[in-house]
């Protein structure tokens, strides 16, 4: 069940990456983020059976980090909203040479 | 394990999956974002299946509740979910295959409450063994991460009011 749980893992972190790297809305390119922490907390949680609890304490403390992670990032894109009145990353373009 | 809990497995995995591809594919932030909401509870179903009940209980509460609907409020209050994008009402053929989809969950719904569970399906018999060892290691080995994220998530609440505060001047 661990290799499984692994191999479900790196798809959904590879899904997250492509995610990441394809769209262009900052909401949708934010939640690929959260989907790769996810992918990662499976595989630790998957780990856990191996290893002991402490990767389901560390599933915690990185559901706390992106918490706050989700909470600046958004204030930061209703700034962003603010100043160029889209979210579409191509707008952001103010250091480019 | 029995073949039924390696099928249970397998089918939550595969509707994470798929769903984490639905979701990198819609144009819509509000289908995407409920996606994604469909991916954080199949993989709430896989963290209880692999016997971290506690982890399972606080994904679907943290992550599904809490964090999707800040993402929700987000892009409700910049509106960005707008009219078009967001008609989601697709033709007949797909009405019909998610009505049967729906008929196929809920028979095997009452198959898996009327048959008795196999005791050795069952990880952790105990339910009140659920919380402890999560707590112990928590409050023990980990308690200065444990105080720290205290402290982050303070930080977090006030990034947050200074960032999307309106300045006064304007």
């Amino acid at each position: 069940m661990i290799s499984e749980a692994l191999f479900f893992s790196a798809v959904l972190f590879t899904i997250g990456v492509v995610g990441v790297l394809t769209r262009r809305n900052a909401i949708i390119l934010f939640m690929s983020v959260e989907l790769m922490l996810n992918a990662v907390n499976l595989s630790l949680v998957a780990l856990s059976m191996l290893h002991g609890v402490g990767g389901q304490v560390f599933v915690v403390l990185v559901m706390t980090v992106s918490a706050a992670e989700a909470s600046v990032g958004l204030a930061i894109f209703i700034a962003v909203f603010r100043h160029f009145r889209s979210v579409d990353v191509k707008d952001m373009n103010l250091l480019k040479g | 394990m029995t073949l039924f809990y390696q099928f249970v497995f397998y089918l939550f995995g595969l509707i994470a999956v798929a769903s984490a591809l639905l979701f990198v594919t819609r144009k819509s932030p509000v289908a995407a974002a409920l996606w994604l909401v469909n991916v954080m509870v199949s993989l709430a179903a896989l963290y209880v299946m692999m016997g971290a009940h506690f982890v399972g209980a606080v994904q679907v509460l943290i992550y599904a509740g809490a964090i999707m609907v800040v993402f929700l409020f987000v892009v409700m209050l910049l509106n960005l979910g707008h009219a078009d994008a967001i008609s989601d009402i697709r033709s007949l053929g797909w009405r019909l295959g998610a009505g049967g989809l729906g008929l196929v969950l809920l028979a095997f719904l009452l198959s898996v409450s009327r048959a008795p569970w196999p005791r050795d399906a069952v990880l952790d018999p105990r339910p009140a063994n659920a919380v402890a060892p999560v707590a112990g290691a928590l409050f023990r080995d980990y308690l200065l991460a444990f105080e720290v994220s205290s402290l982050l998530l303070l930080a977090a609440i006030v990034g947050a009011v200074v960032l999307a505060k309106r300045s006064s001047r304007t």
